[in-house]
């Protein structure tokens, strides 16, 4: 038997199907439609561009602590984890199979920028359809965790997915949010927003200001043991699809917008959400990080 | 259309919508009785402010009309796109606008969408694309990006997209590639009422899009992957 790695290793540079091996009980996952199926998309084959046999998304079933899950990790390294007809229908299958399986949760490693522009159309109304199965799963009982970790972290309609979630998992490296700094950069201009500005994005869509907000549930270290144990924290932690539940939700982000509203970067939200010296916040590490945040920290109800 | 003509053939019995700047709310009277009317108008991008509200509008058909059918109306150009917007975290008030609807459609509301005028990604997705069913009216504007960004984008020349566009409908924007890819179920015509009446007389189903996807020759394998993937065994490892 091979020794354990001595380095951690990295959830970040992980291709999915490994981070689900890391993540999922040893020896337990089992890929719905891999590779060997040849599902890829048509419509890249009809630009003449390169496919990939899993269409850049890993479906599955495993076990994680014991209890049976469904999982999905995304490709990032396969056109930026876009999702496109065949990528987004696996999603949904996925979920789809959550209602009759009654599986102890789906747990979605999403990786990607949103739509895949080869497939506008069929892109977009795929990410729907995630977003409506992911909603339909929780409505029936199946807890859906987002983990986001991935070089690209989650962009586009998918970012809205990762909030239809029950719960969201972020490393501090990785990037969570609607319209990401190239998209805004190239339709609203440089003076509203410069994307090469490295450390500016990271403030923005980053994990530790995630985290901060609420948005993000667990930050975690960039390292599969990581966001394992915050899976298997967070399939016990549902949140239940009610009347009550929803009006506490729109409680809490009506009372965060007004906090917060007239902050237009990080650091200003940080320092109104009442970090003393919100200037440090990057330089932290995540123990450092919680200790300084302390009680400014936003907790979703 | 404007928003006030779409109103009252929609409703000629009569409604009380009003504006709040860019998002119509209130209630019409059809055939069948009080519809709840929730919308954005005038191509309106949607920020932090107008998911909140709109969700707000949501819980309070669900909590003060059960069983209230809801009419969600869209024309919109998108999220608004502002540092602002991402710092404040709008995809997390848009997801919970998703919430809201999914909760409205599980307490037995019925939700239309229909799209009256632009329908583009981020406000679009949580509103009208969590509908039961999603109609547009002639003229409607549905798409996710231009031919010539999408050539810039993606490198592909404009000529090329353009003639591909023509026999593929994922590429190409308008309400017609919606109709083929089964994004958009039907397109109601006049009477606008009678196509209201209608539509609310029937059951509200499953996501049926991927089906009729198929069906309309638009989008061939959806329905049959995220079946495959649904039912089949797992495979060794």
């Amino acid at each position: 038997m091979t020794a354990p790695p001595a380095v951690p290793r990295s959830f970040r540079e992980a291709s999915a199907r490994r981070r689900l091996l890391d993540l999922l009980d040893p020896g337990s996952f089992r890929e719905l439609l891999g590779p060997a199926a040849r599902e890829s998309s048509p419509h890249l084959a009809a630009l003449d561009l390169p496919v990939s046999f899993d269409d850049g998304v890993v479906v599955g079933a495993g076990r994680l602590g014991g209890e049976p899950v469904l999982a999905a990790g995304q490709e990032g390294r396969f056109l930026g984890g876009a999702v496109g007809e065949v990528h987004g229908a696996k999603l949904t299958g996925l979920l789809q199979r959550a209602l009759r399986e009654r599986p102890r949760a789906v747990l979605l490693l999403l990786d990607t920028g949103g739509v895949r522009l080869q497939e506008a159309n069929a892109g977009i109304e795929a990410v729907s359809e995630v977003m409506r199965a992911v909603l339909s799963a929780r409505g029936a009982g199946v807890p859906v965790l987002a983990l986001v970790g991935g070089a690209w972290g989650c962009f586009g309609g998918m970012g809205i997915v990762a909030r239809c979630c029950d719960a969201v998992v972020m490393s501090e490296e990785a990037r969570l949010g609607l319209s990401g700094p190239d998209v805004i950069e190239a339709s609203r201009g440089v003076e509203e927003l410069d994307a090469s500005d490295r450390a500016m994005v990271w403030r923005t869509w980053g994990g530790k200001h995630r985290a901060l907000l609420g948005e993000a549930d667990e930050l975690v270290e960039d390292d599969p043991a990581a966001f394992r144990r915050a899976a298997l924290e967070w399939v016990r932690r549902p949140r239940p699809l009610s009347l009550p539940a929803l009006e506490r939700e729109q409680a809490f982000l009506a009372r965060r917008l007004e906090e917060l509203g007239g902050c237009a970067d990080g650091p200003d939200a940080w320092r109104a959400a009442g970090v003393a010296e919100p200037d440090r916040l990057p330089l932290l590490d995540l123990p450092a990080w919680s200790a300084a945040v302390g009680g400014a920290r936003r907790r979703r109800p | 259309m404007t928003a006030a003509e779409l109103l009252r053939r929609l409703f000629p019995a009569g409604c009380e919508v009003r504006r709040e700047g860019d998002l119509l709310l209130g209630t019409g009277t059809a055939a069948a009785g009080p519809v709840a009317v929730i919308g954005i108008d005038g191509g309106a991008e949607v920020g932090v402010e107008g998911a909140l509200r709109l969700a707000r509008a949501v819980l309070e058909v669900v909590r003060e009309h059960p069983g209230r059918p809801i009419l969600t109306l869209v024309d919109s150009r998108g999220q608004r796109m502002s540092k602002r917007d991402e710092v404040l975290g709008l995809n997390g008030y848009l997801g919970h606008l998703a919430a809201c609807v999914e909760l409205a459609r599980r307490s037995g509301h019925r939700i239309l969408a229909l799209v009256h005028g632009e329908a583009v990604s981020g406000s679009y997705l949580p509103l009208g694309m969590m509908a039961d069913d999603i109609h547009a009216v002639e003229g409607a504007r549905l798409g996710v990006m231009a031919l010539p960004a999408m050539a810039q984008v993606t490198k592909i020349p404009l000529a090329r997209l353009e003639a591909l566009s023509r026999e593929n409908p994922v590429l190409a924007p308008g309400l017609e590639p919606f109709l083929r890819i089964g994004a958009v179920a039907s397109v109601w015509r006049a009477p606008l009422d009678a196509a209201l009446a209608e539509a609310l007389a029937r059951p509200a189903l499953p996501d049926g899009r991927a089906a009729l996807g198929r069906e309309r020759g638009g989008r061939l394998r959806a329905e049959l992957v995220a079946r495959r993937v649904r039912d089949e065994d797992a495979d060794g490892p």
